[in-house]
Protein backbone atom coordinates (compact mmCIF):
# COMPACT_ATOMS: atom_id res chain seq x y z
CA UNK A 1 0.00 0.00 0.00
CA UNK A 2 3.06 2.21 1.19
CA UNK A 3 4.66 1.57 -2.68
CA UNK A 4 2.16 2.75 -4.45
CA UNK A 5 2.90 4.76 -7.27
CA UNK A 6 6.81 4.44 -6.02
CA UNK A 7 8.30 1.34 -7.00
CA UNK A 8 7.55 1.09 -10.66
CA UNK A 9 8.80 -2.51 -10.94
CA UNK A 10 6.59 -4.85 -9.27
CA UNK A 11 8.44 -7.97 -10.04
CA UNK A 12 11.74 -8.62 -11.28
CA UNK A 13 13.14 -12.05 -12.37
CA UNK A 14 16.37 -12.09 -13.02
CA UNK A 15 18.04 -15.18 -14.88
CA UNK A 16 16.37 -18.30 -12.83
CA UNK A 17 16.90 -21.55 -14.23
CA UNK A 18 15.84 -24.68 -12.24
CA UNK A 19 16.93 -28.20 -12.77
CA UNK A 20 14.57 -31.05 -11.56
CA UNK A 21 16.05 -34.53 -9.89
CA UNK A 22 19.15 -34.44 -8.92
CA UNK A 23 21.69 -37.76 -9.38
CA UNK A 24 21.81 -38.84 -12.68
CA UNK A 25 18.81 -38.19 -14.62
CA UNK A 26 17.85 -34.44 -14.38
CA UNK A 27 15.66 -31.86 -16.21
CA UNK A 28 16.26 -28.30 -16.91
CA UNK A 29 12.54 -27.11 -15.93
CA UNK A 30 13.57 -23.30 -16.35
CA UNK A 31 16.51 -22.03 -18.13
CA UNK A 32 17.67 -18.43 -17.82
CA UNK A 33 14.45 -16.46 -17.28
CA UNK A 34 14.35 -13.08 -17.18
CA UNK A 35 11.46 -11.06 -16.85
CA UNK A 36 10.23 -7.57 -15.67
CA UNK A 37 6.61 -6.58 -14.66
CA UNK A 38 5.55 -3.11 -13.92
CA UNK A 39 3.20 -1.87 -11.29
CA UNK A 40 -0.31 -2.60 -11.77
CA UNK A 41 0.66 -4.53 -15.36
CA UNK A 42 -1.40 -7.57 -16.02
CA UNK A 43 1.02 -10.33 -17.83
CA UNK A 44 -0.34 -13.74 -19.00
CA UNK A 45 2.43 -16.20 -19.52
CA UNK A 46 1.24 -18.50 -22.13
CA UNK A 47 2.51 -21.81 -22.84
CA UNK A 48 1.86 -25.69 -22.92
CA UNK A 49 2.20 -28.27 -20.76
CA UNK A 50 5.51 -29.11 -19.16
CA UNK A 51 7.22 -25.32 -20.20
CA UNK A 52 7.24 -24.52 -16.77
CA UNK A 53 5.30 -21.57 -16.60
CA UNK A 54 3.32 -23.11 -13.24
CA UNK A 55 6.79 -23.45 -11.62
CA UNK A 56 8.11 -20.22 -12.66
CA UNK A 57 4.53 -18.56 -10.87
CA UNK A 58 5.73 -20.93 -7.78
CA UNK A 59 9.25 -19.64 -7.27
CA UNK A 60 7.54 -16.12 -7.51
CA UNK A 61 4.87 -17.45 -5.03
CA UNK A 62 7.73 -18.29 -2.98
CA UNK A 63 7.03 -22.08 -3.07
CA UNK A 64 9.33 -23.62 -4.78
CA UNK A 65 13.48 -23.53 -3.89
CA UNK A 66 16.79 -24.80 -5.26
CA UNK A 67 16.66 -22.51 -8.19
CA UNK A 68 19.42 -19.94 -9.51
CA UNK A 69 18.89 -16.30 -10.58
CA UNK A 70 16.87 -14.47 -8.47
CA UNK A 71 13.55 -12.97 -7.91
CA UNK A 72 12.97 -9.26 -6.75
CA UNK A 73 9.04 -7.96 -5.63
CA UNK A 74 9.82 -4.09 -5.35
CA UNK A 75 13.63 -4.13 -3.90
CA UNK A 76 12.46 -6.88 -1.45
CA UNK A 77 14.05 -10.94 -2.96
CA UNK A 78 11.78 -13.09 -2.54
CA UNK A 79 12.92 -15.75 0.18
CA UNK A 80 9.55 -17.63 0.31
CA UNK A 81 5.62 -17.29 0.59
CA UNK A 82 4.56 -14.42 1.91
CA UNK A 83 1.15 -12.11 2.54
CA UNK A 84 2.84 -9.36 -0.24
CA UNK A 85 1.86 -12.12 -3.30
CA UNK A 86 -1.65 -13.38 -3.79
CA UNK A 87 -1.67 -17.01 -4.78
CA UNK A 88 -4.82 -18.83 -6.95
CA UNK A 89 -4.42 -22.11 -7.96
CA UNK A 90 -6.02 -24.03 -10.53
CA UNK A 91 -8.34 -25.47 -7.97
CA UNK A 92 -10.06 -23.09 -5.58
CA UNK A 93 -8.44 -25.21 -2.51
CA UNK A 94 -10.80 -23.19 -0.30
CA UNK A 95 -10.77 -25.01 3.30
CA UNK A 96 -14.28 -27.24 3.20
CA UNK A 97 -15.03 -26.35 7.13
CA UNK A 98 -14.76 -22.82 6.67
CA UNK A 99 -17.65 -20.77 4.97
CA UNK A 100 -16.91 -17.74 2.34
CA UNK A 101 -16.56 -15.45 4.77
CA UNK A 102 -14.20 -17.38 7.22
CA UNK A 103 -11.85 -18.94 3.68
CA UNK A 104 -11.60 -14.85 2.71
CA UNK A 105 -10.24 -14.13 6.28
CA UNK A 106 -7.61 -17.03 6.23
CA UNK A 107 -4.63 -14.89 6.00
CA UNK A 108 -5.82 -11.83 8.05
CA UNK A 109 -6.60 -13.98 10.93
CA UNK A 110 -3.86 -11.26 12.68
CA UNK A 111 -6.36 -7.96 11.77
CA UNK A 112 -8.40 -6.25 14.57
CA UNK A 113 -11.74 -7.39 14.27
CA UNK A 114 -13.41 -3.96 12.89
CA UNK A 115 -10.72 -4.32 10.25
CA UNK A 116 -11.00 -7.94 9.29
CA UNK A 117 -14.98 -7.47 8.81
CA UNK A 118 -14.45 -4.14 7.08
CA UNK A 119 -11.75 -6.05 4.40
CA UNK A 120 -14.52 -9.14 4.43
CA UNK A 121 -17.09 -6.95 3.46
CA UNK A 122 -15.50 -5.65 0.39
CA UNK A 123 -13.83 -8.82 -0.64
CA UNK A 124 -17.41 -10.40 -0.58
CA UNK A 125 -18.55 -7.67 -2.98
CA UNK A 126 -15.86 -7.08 -4.84
CA UNK A 127 -16.51 -10.82 -6.16
CA UNK A 128 -20.00 -10.76 -6.17
CA UNK A 129 -21.19 -13.01 -3.47
CA UNK A 130 -23.41 -10.96 -1.04
CA UNK A 131 -25.90 -13.48 0.02
CA UNK A 132 -23.37 -15.90 0.46
CA UNK A 133 -21.13 -15.12 3.46
CA UNK A 134 -22.43 -18.41 5.57
CA UNK A 135 -22.49 -20.58 2.56
CA UNK A 136 -19.52 -23.67 2.54
CA UNK A 137 -17.31 -24.12 -0.71
CA UNK A 138 -19.16 -27.43 -1.46
CA UNK A 139 -22.70 -25.40 -1.46
CA UNK A 140 -20.73 -23.21 -4.37
CA UNK A 141 -20.57 -23.82 -8.31
CA UNK A 142 -16.83 -23.96 -9.29
CA UNK A 143 -16.83 -20.30 -10.42
CA UNK A 144 -18.30 -19.00 -7.40
CA UNK A 145 -16.04 -21.24 -5.65
CA UNK A 146 -13.27 -19.71 -7.63
CA UNK A 147 -13.90 -16.18 -6.27
CA UNK A 148 -13.92 -16.99 -2.86
CA UNK A 149 -10.41 -18.11 -3.78
CA UNK A 150 -9.56 -14.70 -5.47
CA UNK A 151 -10.98 -12.97 -2.39
CA UNK A 152 -8.76 -14.92 -0.21
CA UNK A 153 -5.83 -13.89 -2.25
CA UNK A 154 -6.56 -10.58 -2.36
CA UNK A 155 -7.36 -10.13 1.51
CA UNK A 156 -4.35 -9.46 2.88
CA UNK A 157 -3.60 -6.81 -0.21
CA UNK A 158 -0.63 -8.12 -2.22
CA UNK A 159 1.64 -6.21 -4.19
CA UNK A 160 0.80 -8.55 -6.59
CA UNK A 161 -1.75 -11.46 -7.80
CA UNK A 162 -0.30 -14.39 -9.05
CA UNK A 163 -3.00 -16.87 -10.53
CA UNK A 164 -2.48 -20.47 -11.90
CA UNK A 165 -4.57 -21.40 -14.44
CA UNK A 166 -7.28 -20.27 -12.17
CA UNK A 167 -10.34 -20.74 -14.69
CA UNK A 168 -8.75 -24.15 -16.32
CA UNK A 169 -11.80 -26.38 -14.43
CA UNK A 170 -14.68 -24.22 -15.16
CA UNK A 171 -16.94 -24.49 -18.45
CA UNK A 172 -16.26 -22.56 -21.17
CA UNK A 173 -19.16 -20.25 -20.49
CA UNK A 174 -18.43 -19.32 -16.94
CA UNK A 175 -14.71 -18.82 -17.53
CA UNK A 176 -15.29 -16.30 -20.05
CA UNK A 177 -17.20 -14.38 -17.48
CA UNK A 178 -14.71 -15.36 -14.69
CA UNK A 179 -11.87 -13.46 -17.12
CA UNK A 180 -14.24 -10.31 -17.19
CA UNK A 181 -14.84 -10.02 -13.46
CA UNK A 182 -11.26 -10.47 -13.29
CA UNK A 183 -10.74 -7.27 -15.35
CA UNK A 184 -13.37 -5.62 -13.41
CA UNK A 185 -11.26 -6.90 -10.07
CA UNK A 186 -8.08 -6.16 -11.21
CA UNK A 187 -9.33 -2.26 -12.08
CA UNK A 188 -10.98 -1.72 -8.58
CA UNK A 189 -7.73 -3.30 -6.81
CA UNK A 190 -5.05 -2.15 -9.00
CA UNK A 191 -3.40 -4.89 -7.99
CA UNK A 192 -0.19 -6.49 -10.53
CA UNK A 193 -1.54 -9.43 -12.00
CA UNK A 194 0.54 -12.45 -13.40
CA UNK A 195 -1.46 -15.16 -14.71
CA UNK A 196 -0.51 -18.31 -15.83
CA UNK A 197 -2.87 -20.15 -18.62
CA UNK A 198 -2.64 -22.38 -21.78
CA UNK A 199 -5.44 -20.69 -22.99
CA UNK A 200 -4.35 -17.79 -25.73
CA UNK A 201 -7.21 -16.64 -26.37
CA UNK A 202 -7.09 -15.69 -22.44
CA UNK A 203 -4.29 -14.21 -22.50
CA UNK A 204 -5.09 -11.91 -25.35
CA UNK A 205 -8.03 -10.96 -23.73
CA UNK A 206 -6.78 -9.97 -20.39
CA UNK A 207 -2.98 -8.91 -20.75
CA UNK A 208 -1.33 -5.85 -20.66
CA UNK A 209 1.55 -8.28 -21.72
CA UNK A 210 1.83 -11.69 -23.16
CA UNK A 211 4.86 -13.77 -22.30
CA UNK A 212 4.86 -17.11 -24.44
CA UNK A 213 7.31 -20.17 -22.95
CA UNK A 214 8.38 -23.01 -25.20
CA UNK A 215 9.16 -26.40 -23.26
CA UNK A 216 12.13 -28.41 -22.25
CA UNK A 217 14.00 -26.46 -21.14
CA UNK A 218 11.48 -24.01 -20.17
CA UNK A 219 12.45 -20.86 -21.74
CA UNK A 220 10.88 -17.29 -22.37
CA UNK A 221 10.28 -17.66 -25.97
CA UNK A 222 8.62 -14.10 -27.14
CA UNK A 223 6.71 -11.25 -24.83
CA UNK A 224 3.79 -9.85 -26.69
CA UNK A 225 2.62 -5.86 -25.93
CA UNK A 226 -1.35 -6.38 -26.78
CA UNK A 227 -2.11 -2.46 -27.73
CA UNK A 228 -5.61 -3.26 -27.15
CA UNK A 229 -8.37 -1.38 -25.64
CA UNK A 230 -10.90 -2.88 -23.08
CA UNK A 231 -13.37 -3.89 -23.28
CA UNK A 232 -11.97 -6.38 -25.65
CA UNK A 233 -13.95 -7.80 -28.40
CA UNK A 234 -12.86 -11.13 -28.70
CA UNK A 235 -13.46 -11.45 -32.79
CA UNK A 236 -11.95 -8.55 -33.59
CA UNK A 237 -9.47 -8.49 -36.48
CA UNK A 238 -6.47 -7.13 -34.48
CA UNK A 239 -7.11 -10.02 -31.61
CA UNK A 240 -7.58 -12.77 -34.16
CA UNK A 241 -4.29 -11.30 -35.99
CA UNK A 242 -2.80 -11.46 -32.63
CA UNK A 243 -3.73 -14.85 -32.14
CA UNK A 244 -2.61 -15.98 -35.36
CA UNK A 245 0.82 -15.05 -34.32
CA UNK A 246 0.84 -16.25 -31.36
CA UNK A 247 -0.22 -19.74 -32.78
CA UNK A 248 2.45 -20.03 -35.21
CA UNK A 249 4.78 -19.85 -32.21
CA UNK A 250 3.85 -23.30 -31.28
CA UNK A 251 3.23 -24.77 -34.67
CA UNK A 252 5.31 -22.75 -36.54
CA UNK A 253 5.28 -25.59 -40.00
CA UNK A 254 1.43 -26.46 -39.66
CA UNK A 255 -1.37 -25.71 -41.12
CA UNK A 256 -3.62 -23.40 -38.66
CA UNK A 257 -6.96 -25.57 -38.42
CA UNK A 258 -10.18 -23.07 -38.20
CA UNK A 259 -10.76 -24.32 -34.52
CA UNK A 260 -8.45 -25.27 -32.00
CA UNK A 261 -7.75 -27.08 -28.53
CA UNK A 262 -4.91 -26.70 -26.39
CA UNK B 1 -43.70 -31.74 15.45
CA UNK B 2 -41.08 -34.10 13.31
CA UNK B 3 -42.94 -36.54 12.50
CA UNK B 4 -45.81 -34.44 11.07
CA UNK B 5 -43.40 -32.95 8.74
CA UNK B 6 -42.18 -35.79 7.45
CA UNK B 7 -45.67 -37.37 6.87
CA UNK B 8 -46.58 -34.35 4.54
CA UNK B 9 -42.88 -34.63 3.03
CA UNK B 10 -43.81 -38.12 2.10
CA UNK B 11 -47.49 -36.96 0.69
CA UNK B 12 -46.40 -34.39 -0.94
CA UNK B 13 -44.06 -36.50 -2.72
CA UNK B 14 -46.12 -38.97 -3.69
CA UNK B 15 -48.10 -36.78 -5.66
CA UNK B 16 -45.08 -35.39 -7.62
CA UNK B 17 -45.12 -37.43 -11.43
CA UNK B 18 -41.73 -37.19 -11.67
CA UNK B 19 -41.78 -39.84 -8.29
CA UNK B 20 -42.12 -42.52 -11.25
CA UNK B 21 -39.90 -45.53 -9.55
CA UNK B 22 -37.81 -46.54 -12.70
CA UNK B 23 -36.48 -49.26 -10.64
CA UNK B 24 -38.24 -52.88 -11.63
CA UNK B 25 -40.38 -54.42 -9.38
CA UNK B 26 -40.40 -52.09 -6.68
CA UNK B 27 -42.87 -49.63 -7.73
CA UNK B 28 -46.03 -51.64 -6.58
CA UNK B 29 -44.74 -52.55 -2.98
CA UNK B 30 -43.24 -48.96 -2.65
CA UNK B 31 -44.08 -47.80 1.33
CA UNK B 32 -44.77 -44.19 1.25
CA UNK B 33 -43.56 -43.81 5.16
CA UNK B 34 -40.58 -42.18 6.56
CA UNK B 35 -37.48 -44.46 7.58
CA UNK B 36 -37.89 -44.41 10.65
CA UNK B 37 -41.41 -45.97 10.76
CA UNK B 38 -40.72 -48.17 8.22
CA UNK B 39 -37.95 -49.48 10.17
CA UNK B 40 -40.03 -50.20 13.52
CA UNK B 41 -42.61 -51.99 11.60
CA UNK B 42 -40.75 -55.81 11.69
CA UNK B 43 -39.06 -54.97 15.54
CA UNK B 44 -42.50 -54.02 17.14
CA UNK B 45 -44.40 -56.97 15.19
CA UNK B 46 -41.83 -59.34 15.96
CA UNK B 47 -41.79 -58.37 19.94
CA UNK B 48 -45.80 -58.53 20.08
CA UNK B 49 -45.18 -61.99 18.38
CA UNK B 50 -42.35 -63.10 20.86
CA UNK B 51 -44.75 -61.82 23.47
CA UNK B 52 -48.01 -63.65 21.83
CA UNK B 53 -46.01 -67.17 21.60
CA UNK B 54 -45.07 -66.72 24.95
CA UNK B 55 -48.02 -66.62 27.06
CA UNK B 56 -49.51 -69.19 24.51
CA UNK B 57 -46.70 -71.27 26.03
CA UNK B 58 -44.58 -71.88 23.07
CA UNK B 59 -41.09 -70.74 24.40
CA UNK B 60 -40.45 -71.69 28.12
CA UNK B 61 -40.36 -68.98 30.20
CA UNK B 62 -37.30 -69.88 31.65
CA UNK B 63 -35.15 -70.03 28.67
CA UNK B 64 -37.04 -67.23 26.84
CA UNK B 65 -39.58 -65.04 28.64
CA UNK B 66 -42.26 -62.85 27.34
CA UNK B 67 -40.87 -59.18 26.50
CA UNK B 68 -43.32 -58.44 29.44
CA UNK B 69 -41.86 -60.17 31.72
CA UNK B 70 -37.95 -59.10 30.84
CA UNK B 71 -39.45 -55.20 31.52
CA UNK B 72 -40.96 -56.26 34.83
CA UNK B 73 -37.46 -57.68 35.76
CA UNK B 74 -35.62 -54.06 34.95
CA UNK B 75 -38.15 -52.20 36.67
CA UNK B 76 -38.16 -54.82 40.08
CA UNK B 77 -33.86 -54.24 39.54
CA UNK B 78 -34.56 -50.52 39.41
CA UNK B 79 -36.53 -50.67 42.26
CA UNK B 80 -34.61 -52.32 44.11
CA UNK B 81 -31.97 -49.98 43.39
CA UNK B 82 -29.64 -53.13 41.53
CA UNK B 83 -30.02 -51.36 38.37
CA UNK B 84 -28.34 -47.88 39.33
CA UNK B 85 -25.57 -49.79 41.58
CA UNK B 86 -24.63 -52.02 38.35
CA UNK B 87 -25.08 -49.96 35.45
CA UNK B 88 -23.73 -46.68 37.08
CA UNK B 89 -20.51 -48.47 37.70
CA UNK B 90 -20.72 -50.37 34.38
CA UNK B 91 -21.03 -46.43 33.44
CA UNK B 92 -18.58 -45.33 34.93
CA UNK B 93 -15.83 -48.06 34.19
CA UNK B 94 -16.64 -47.06 30.50
CA UNK B 95 -16.32 -43.50 31.16
CA UNK B 96 -13.15 -43.51 32.59
CA UNK B 97 -11.56 -46.65 30.41
CA UNK B 98 -12.10 -44.40 27.36
CA UNK B 99 -11.64 -40.94 27.91
CA UNK B 100 -7.82 -43.00 28.25
CA UNK B 101 -7.90 -44.64 25.66
CA UNK B 102 -8.85 -42.39 23.67
CA UNK B 103 -6.38 -40.05 25.08
CA UNK B 104 -3.93 -41.83 24.62
CA UNK B 105 -4.51 -42.75 21.07
CA UNK B 106 -5.37 -39.23 20.61
CA UNK B 107 -2.08 -38.62 21.57
CA UNK B 108 -0.27 -41.43 19.77
CA UNK B 109 -2.03 -40.99 16.39
CA UNK B 110 -1.26 -37.31 16.30
CA UNK B 111 2.72 -37.85 17.06
CA UNK B 112 2.31 -41.21 14.53
CA UNK B 113 0.09 -38.86 11.91
CA UNK B 114 2.71 -35.83 12.14
CA UNK B 115 6.02 -37.38 12.48
CA UNK B 116 6.95 -39.67 9.63
CA UNK B 117 9.46 -41.03 12.17
CA UNK B 118 7.69 -42.08 14.75
CA UNK B 119 5.18 -43.39 12.76
CA UNK B 120 7.77 -45.36 10.70
CA UNK B 121 8.80 -46.78 14.23
CA UNK B 122 5.74 -47.35 16.25
CA UNK B 123 3.00 -48.06 13.98
CA UNK B 124 3.90 -51.53 12.63
CA UNK B 125 3.76 -52.74 15.91
CA UNK B 126 0.72 -51.07 16.78
CA UNK B 127 -0.84 -52.76 13.17
CA UNK B 128 0.13 -56.09 14.92
CA UNK B 129 -1.11 -55.99 18.53
CA UNK B 130 -4.32 -54.53 17.13
CA UNK B 131 -5.25 -57.95 16.00
CA UNK B 132 -5.20 -59.67 19.17
CA UNK B 133 -8.90 -60.67 20.35
CA UNK B 134 -10.26 -58.44 22.97
CA UNK B 135 -10.83 -61.36 25.25
CA UNK B 136 -7.68 -62.52 24.91
CA UNK B 137 -5.93 -59.53 26.93
CA UNK B 138 -8.49 -60.18 30.00
CA UNK B 139 -6.07 -62.99 31.93
CA UNK B 140 -3.20 -60.82 31.14
CA UNK B 141 -4.84 -57.71 32.55
CA UNK B 142 -6.31 -59.24 35.25
CA UNK B 143 -2.75 -61.15 36.46
CA UNK B 144 -1.09 -57.38 35.91
CA UNK B 145 -3.35 -55.13 37.29
CA UNK B 146 -5.50 -57.45 39.90
CA UNK B 147 -9.49 -57.86 39.98
CA UNK B 148 -9.60 -54.19 41.28
CA UNK B 149 -10.79 -51.75 38.81
CA UNK B 150 -7.67 -50.66 36.68
CA UNK B 151 -7.95 -53.85 35.40
CA UNK B 152 -11.21 -53.81 33.95
CA UNK B 153 -10.47 -49.55 32.84
CA UNK B 154 -7.22 -50.48 31.46
CA UNK B 155 -8.80 -53.10 29.42
CA UNK B 156 -11.37 -50.77 27.97
CA UNK B 157 -9.04 -48.11 27.43
CA UNK B 158 -7.08 -50.90 25.19
CA UNK B 159 -10.22 -51.05 23.19
CA UNK B 160 -10.66 -47.62 22.79
CA UNK B 161 -7.36 -46.77 21.94
CA UNK B 162 -6.78 -48.69 18.87
CA UNK B 163 -9.42 -47.31 16.70
CA UNK B 164 -8.91 -43.74 17.69
CA UNK B 165 -5.21 -44.60 16.95
CA UNK B 166 -5.63 -46.00 13.68
CA UNK B 167 -8.14 -43.46 12.47
CA UNK B 168 -6.24 -40.47 13.32
CA UNK B 169 -3.39 -41.58 12.40
CA UNK B 170 -4.20 -42.34 8.92
CA UNK B 171 -6.08 -39.66 8.77
CA UNK B 172 -3.55 -37.25 9.18
CA UNK B 173 -0.67 -38.76 7.28
CA UNK B 174 -3.45 -38.31 4.63
CA UNK B 175 -4.24 -35.14 4.48
CA UNK B 176 -4.32 -33.22 1.54
CA UNK B 177 -1.12 -31.52 0.46
CA UNK B 178 -2.95 -29.03 -1.59
CA UNK B 179 -4.69 -27.66 1.69
CA UNK B 180 -1.31 -27.97 3.79
CA UNK B 181 0.27 -26.05 0.94
CA UNK B 182 -2.69 -23.35 1.07
CA UNK B 183 -1.48 -23.22 4.94
CA UNK B 184 2.39 -22.43 3.78
CA UNK B 185 1.00 -19.86 0.88
CA UNK B 186 -0.08 -17.69 4.36
CA UNK B 187 2.64 -18.46 6.59
CA UNK B 188 1.18 -20.58 8.91
CA UNK B 189 4.05 -22.05 11.43
CA UNK B 190 4.00 -25.57 12.79
CA UNK B 191 1.26 -25.17 15.25
CA UNK B 192 -0.88 -23.14 13.58
CA UNK B 193 -0.60 -25.45 10.44
CA UNK B 194 -1.92 -27.60 12.79
CA UNK B 195 -4.70 -26.27 14.50
CA UNK B 196 -5.78 -24.51 11.07
CA UNK B 197 -5.54 -26.62 8.75
CA UNK B 198 -4.49 -30.58 9.79
CA UNK B 199 -7.06 -31.04 12.91
CA UNK B 200 -9.92 -29.83 10.97
CA UNK B 201 -9.37 -31.75 7.99
CA UNK B 202 -8.66 -34.59 9.78
CA UNK B 203 -11.98 -34.26 12.11
CA UNK B 204 -14.54 -36.31 10.47
CA UNK B 205 -12.02 -39.54 10.36
CA UNK B 206 -11.14 -38.88 14.17
CA UNK B 207 -14.98 -39.12 14.88
CA UNK B 208 -15.31 -41.83 13.49
CA UNK B 209 -12.19 -43.03 15.44
CA UNK B 210 -13.73 -41.98 18.49
CA UNK B 211 -16.99 -44.07 17.99
CA UNK B 212 -15.55 -47.14 16.74
CA UNK B 213 -13.73 -46.40 19.95
CA UNK B 214 -16.35 -46.09 22.34
CA UNK B 215 -18.23 -49.30 20.64
CA UNK B 216 -14.76 -51.60 21.41
CA UNK B 217 -15.16 -50.08 25.41
CA UNK B 218 -18.20 -51.36 25.23
CA UNK B 219 -17.24 -54.97 24.21
CA UNK B 220 -14.57 -54.90 26.69
CA UNK B 221 -16.25 -53.85 29.60
CA UNK B 222 -18.58 -56.68 29.08
CA UNK B 223 -15.67 -59.27 28.70
CA UNK B 224 -13.90 -57.63 31.63
CA UNK B 225 -17.37 -57.85 33.89
CA UNK B 226 -17.86 -61.46 33.24
CA UNK B 227 -14.34 -62.38 33.47
CA UNK B 228 -13.97 -61.02 37.42
CA UNK B 229 -16.06 -58.32 38.60
CA UNK B 230 -19.07 -58.11 41.76
CA UNK B 231 -21.05 -55.34 40.30
CA UNK B 232 -22.01 -54.07 36.84
CA UNK B 233 -24.24 -55.13 33.93
CA UNK B 234 -21.75 -58.13 32.94
CA UNK B 235 -21.92 -59.10 36.24
CA UNK B 236 -25.42 -58.87 36.60
CA UNK B 237 -25.40 -60.86 33.36
CA UNK B 238 -23.33 -63.92 35.07
CA UNK B 239 -25.26 -63.88 38.22
CA UNK B 240 -28.33 -64.52 36.36
CA UNK B 241 -26.79 -67.07 34.44
CA UNK B 242 -25.42 -68.82 37.53
CA UNK B 243 -29.02 -68.94 39.03
CA UNK B 244 -30.88 -69.32 35.69
CA UNK B 245 -32.74 -66.46 35.46
CA UNK B 246 -33.11 -65.63 31.71
CA UNK B 247 -34.78 -62.22 32.38
CA UNK B 248 -31.98 -61.17 33.85
CA UNK B 249 -29.56 -61.95 31.54
CA UNK B 250 -31.99 -60.55 28.79
CA UNK B 251 -32.38 -57.42 30.84
CA UNK B 252 -28.84 -56.99 31.10
CA UNK B 253 -28.36 -57.52 27.84
CA UNK B 254 -31.01 -54.98 26.86
CA UNK B 255 -29.71 -52.34 29.46
CA UNK B 256 -26.41 -52.61 27.80
CA UNK B 257 -28.14 -52.56 24.06
CA UNK B 258 -29.71 -49.30 25.33
CA UNK B 259 -26.63 -47.66 27.29
CA UNK B 260 -24.69 -48.08 24.09
CA UNK B 261 -26.78 -46.24 21.67
CA UNK B 262 -27.01 -43.75 23.97
CA UNK B 263 -23.50 -43.00 24.37
CA UNK B 264 -22.74 -43.35 21.36
CA UNK B 265 -25.57 -40.96 20.23
CA UNK B 266 -23.44 -38.56 22.71
CA UNK B 267 -20.39 -38.80 20.29
CA UNK B 268 -22.76 -38.96 17.41
CA UNK B 269 -24.51 -35.52 18.07
CA UNK B 270 -21.49 -34.03 19.27
CA UNK B 271 -19.91 -35.18 15.71
CA UNK B 272 -22.40 -33.95 13.75
CA UNK B 273 -22.56 -30.59 15.90
CA UNK B 274 -18.44 -29.98 14.64
CA UNK B 275 -18.94 -31.09 11.43
CA UNK B 276 -22.05 -28.91 10.46
CA UNK B 277 -20.24 -27.97 7.14
CA UNK B 278 -20.67 -31.28 5.64
CA UNK B 279 -24.57 -31.45 5.82
CA UNK B 280 -25.52 -28.07 5.07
Amino acid sequence: MSSLGTAINALQVQSVSKVFGSNGSSLAVLRDINLTISDGEFVCVVGGSGCGKTTLLRIIAGLEGNYSGSVFLGDAPILGPGLDRGLVFQEHRLLPWLTVEQNIAFGISSLPAAEKAAQIRHFVELVGLRGFEHSYPHQLSGGMAQRVAIARALAGNPKILLLDEPFGALDALTRIRMQQELLRIWRVQRTTMVLVTHDIDEAIYLADRIVIMSPRPGTIKRIIDVDLLRPRDRTSYVGTQLRQSIYREFFANEEIPEDYEI
Amino acid sequence: MSTSGENTSAFRLAELPRQVDLRPGSAAIRLRLPNRILGAIVPVFGVILWEILSRLGVFPPNALPAPTVIAQTILDLARTGELWRHAGITLWRILVGFLLGATVGTLAGGLTGHVALARRLFDPLLQSLRNIPSMAWVPLFLLWLGIQESSKVGLIALGAFFPVYLNLSSGMSHVDPKLIEVGKVYRLNGFQLIRRVILPAVLPEYMLGLRSGLGLAWMFVVAAEIMGASRGLGFLMIDGQMTGRASVILASVILFAILGKATDLILETLGRRLLRYKTQ
